[in-house]
């Protein structure tokens, strides 16, 4: 108890010199020091921003975002009129980038694995016709390929009057009106209407909820289903016939809803200037999802086939040599294989299409950039707010999107064990 | 070797913090200094502001800056021309890109106020109409329900267009265009029924047409737009330079100086305001930071008010705009410029 331990031996008394000469210090010195400088230059900036901004007479105030917004949008997720707020129009502008984002990011990986796949088809006028599609989008910039679908859809396209009096224009099938604005198409409508779910403004179809209700289950239970057959399967050798359910999982709910709620087709129909009635489908979203699905997809059909060439040859030959087909080689050994060096450059494809979005004002489209960075800024002439809200909600949506594919990429890269 | 990366650091900040106090101040010094008037203007309106084949900027806004660059630096042909979209021009203005925008830019309480900038005055009494293709069969801007129209985005005209078919219970589809050559070229296509912008844009954008007479300018104006040059808020003499020069514009026209007469107008004139103006007697000049014979060279530079008009808008024009509102105060009009004393 009494028993002590030797003391240890006294350490070297510090001094200030041994900031710069001992070892042990010299690494954490500099980077305090560039530390405070790196500080002290961002201080510096926005110092001299706002000071610059006041003497102009301009302070820093995101007030102007629950000013009344007084501009129209023509396309809009959520209701809005000019008589809501910047704050809103900023909403609206957020949806739309969100949407053409969305239905870009799922369109050019469909384009891109099928271009990057056969592009190594042994199918000779395949193989070249994916190298012709993947180098001109590769090499032209984005802008110019949204330029020219868009003068495209605009020269071609007739205008919706061409399709009024005896003697116009007919719809496609009787159901599809392409015009020099939009795409008129049928929309479905209920004759029996179960009504709207009504979240304060936005107005939700009862019908619309059932619809994606029935769907999620039925994805669901088919993935119960089949899990349980791949059980079976283990146990006896046999794989229990699950076709006829899975086909009745997702055509029975439709027809139910058909019958008794009376779905039918409502046209569109010229009325006036426009088209009534059916869904009108902007030329400007259409445009600019089709020239980002394009773009990208050329890359993505790049990834897809660097992430092919990297699974070994072996693999191929072992595969066949198990008696597999060739697609059930590509999808059951090759792609989850290339999945792991396909994923990580992909996730920056997304995020570079999601970005990409943002020349939407070249065609009109009101996404984020158009409402919140274009006119609201302009109507309101706070530029440096705008500016820096704009980049928040970017930079947010970017690390949720690289954040989600993160965890995806986690699941499908080598499990070793 | 700290040493040297603070120092280094520290120049940098230096030059950085002068560059950025550059952009604010004396505008006349810089004008002089430069020896270049930087007036922003519009990327092509004919009439207003466009450029020809050999790139010569001409129009009515142009004539403007003309006068204003001979003013100041006694040449005409001292300015250069930064043409600017609706977007773009107040923060060019703000940033100091150009000294001067003269670009068909509505006079409206929150950019006089809330955008820090100063209207230097009122060139032209505009409102806003709509054109339509006479094919559409319309006689009046009530009847556009459900027409799909043309908007230029950032605009007054943006804004009247949603409050005017709110209030008569309208509706409308908006195609959000960028720059009256967008505008024009959506229109000629047929993607939207209806083009808005002010009516003297639109007569404009008509005059340019292969077939001016097939379209039809609606009866209906349906905004107030004054439209005027613009300086930024804070350079109180420089806003007084731009104003009196498009005063001596157009107290030039009201007392009958001419570029024709102006040299012998200056010699033997009796009227005392046009000795004044013409810096015969006086020297109003010197107020302003400015010689004698400053509003002789801006009148003498495209003419006065009436001749800059008939010479680029005009009814003698393609465009042909009568000078309606823009008549002086004599004459039943508005322009009506403060005396020169």
């Amino acid at each position: 108890m009494t028993d002590s331990l030797p003391a240890a031996p006294p350490a070297p008394p510090f001094r200030p010199g041994m900031l710069i000469y001992d070892r042990r210090y010299r690494s954490l010195t500099f980077q305090v020091i560039v530390f405070i400088l790196v500080m002290s230059l961002a201080w510096w900036l926005i110092g001299n921003t706002v000071e610059n901004l006041s003497r102009l007479g301009k302070d820093i105030d995101f007030g102007f975002l629950f000013n009344r917004a007084g501009y129209d949008i023509p396309q809009q997720l959520i209701p809005y009129d000019s008589d809501d707020t910047h704050l809103r129009a900023a909403v609206v502008g957020l949806l739309n980038t969100l949407l053409v984002s969305a239905l870009g990011c799922i369109a050019a990986t469909l384009l891109g694995i099928t271009a990057g796949v056969l592009r190594l088809s042994r199918n000779w006028l395949f193989a070249r016709l994916m190298t012709i599609y993947v180098e001109t989008f590769r090499n032209i910039p984005l802008l110019l390929w949204i330029l020219i679908i868009y003068a495209v859809f605009t020269e071609i396209t007739p205008a919706p009057r061409a399709y009024q009096g005896e003697d116009g224009r007919q719809l496609i099938l009787g159901l599809v009106a392409p015009t020099n604005r939009y795409t008129a198409i049928p929309a479905i409508v209920a004759e029996h209407s179960p009504g709207v779910l009504e979240l304060g403004r936005i107005h939700i179809p009862w019908l619309a909820i059932m619809f994606i209700g029935l769907l999620v289950a039925a994805v669901v239970i088919r993935s119960a289903i089949n899990s349980r057959a791949r059980r079976i399967q283990g146990r006896t050798g046999r794989r229990p016939v699950t076709w006829w359910i899975n086909l009745a999982l997702f055509a029975v709910p439709p027809v139910v809803l058909w019958q008794v709620f009376g779905l039918h087709l409502e046209l569109p129909a010229l009325a006036g200037f426009n088209f009534k009635g059916g869904i009108s489908v902007d030329n400007s979203l259409v445009v600019l999802w089709l020239a980002l699905t394009l773009y990208t997809g050329a890359f993505i059909a790049e990834i897809v086939r660097a992430g092919i060439l990297a699974v070994s040859r072996g693999q191929t030959e072992a595969a066949y040599s198990l008696g597999l087909g060739p697609r059930q080689t590509m999808n059951l050994v090759i792609l989850p294989q290339a999945l792991r060096v396909i994923v990580p450059p992909l996730i920056s494809q997304y995020l570079n299409l999601t970005k990409n979005s943002s020349l939407a004002i070249a065609v009109g489209y009101m996404d984020l950039r158009g409402t919140l960075g274009g006119t609201t800024v302009n109507q309101t002439g706070r530029e440096l707010e705008g500016i820096l809200l704009m980049m928040l909600v970017y930079l947010a949506i970017s690390l949720i999107i690289s954040g989600v594919m993160n965890l995806y990429n986690r699941r499908v890269t080598l499990k070793e064990r | 070797m700290r040493k040297s990366v603070f120092f280094s650091v520290a120049a940098a900040t230096a030059l950085v913090a002068g560059a950025s106090v550059a952009a604010e101040g004396d505008t006349l010094a810089q004008v002089k200094s430069r020896g270049e008037l930087l007036c922003g203007v519009n990327t092509g309106l004919v009439g207003f502001a466009s450029p020809d084949a050999n790139g010569n900027w001409t129009g009515f806004d142009v004539a403007f800056c003309k006068a204003l660059g001979a003013a100041v630096l006694g040449d005409s042909s001292k300015v250069k021309f930064v043409p600017l979209t609706g977007q773009t021009r107040f923060t060019g203005l703000s940033s100091g890109e150009v000294d001067v925008l003269s670009r068909n830019s509505t006079w409206t309480f929150s950019r006089d106020t809330d955008l820090k900038l100063d209207f230097a005055g009122v060139n032209y009494y505009d409102g806003q109409g709509f054109l339509v293709p006479k094919s559409l069969g319309v006689s009046s801007a009530k009847e556009l329900d459900g027409a799909t129209i043309c908007i230029q985005t950032g605009t007054t005209t943006e804004l009247n267009l949603a409050d005017y078919f709110k209030a008569n219970n309208m509706e409308y589809r908006p195609v959000n265009i960028d720059s009256n050559a967008e505008g024009e070229q959506q229109y000629m296509a047929g993607a939207c029924d209806s083009y808005t912008t002010d009516a003297s844009g639109l007569a404009a954008t008509r005059a340019a047409f292969a077939n001016p007479d097939q379209h039809v300018i609606l009866p209906e104006i349906i905004s107030k737009e004054p439209l005027g040059p613009i300086v930024r808020h804070g350079d109180n003499n420089w806003g007084d330079i731009v104003r009196w020069t498009l005063f001596a514009l157009i107290a030039a026209e009201e007392y009958g100086v001419t570029s024709a007469n102006i040299e012998e107008l200056a010699k033997s004139s009796q009227n005392p305001e046009v000795q004044r103006l013409l810096g015969t007697t006086d020297d109003l000049g010197a107020m302003i930071g400015l010689d004698k014979e400053w509003a002789k060279r801006a009148i003498a530079a495209s003419g006065n008010y009436g001749e800059i008009f008939a010479a680029t808008i005009g009814e003698q024009t393609p465009i042909g705009l009568p000078r309606g509102l823009n008549a002086q105060w004599t004459q039943g009009g508005l322009l009506y410029a403060m005396p020169f004393r």
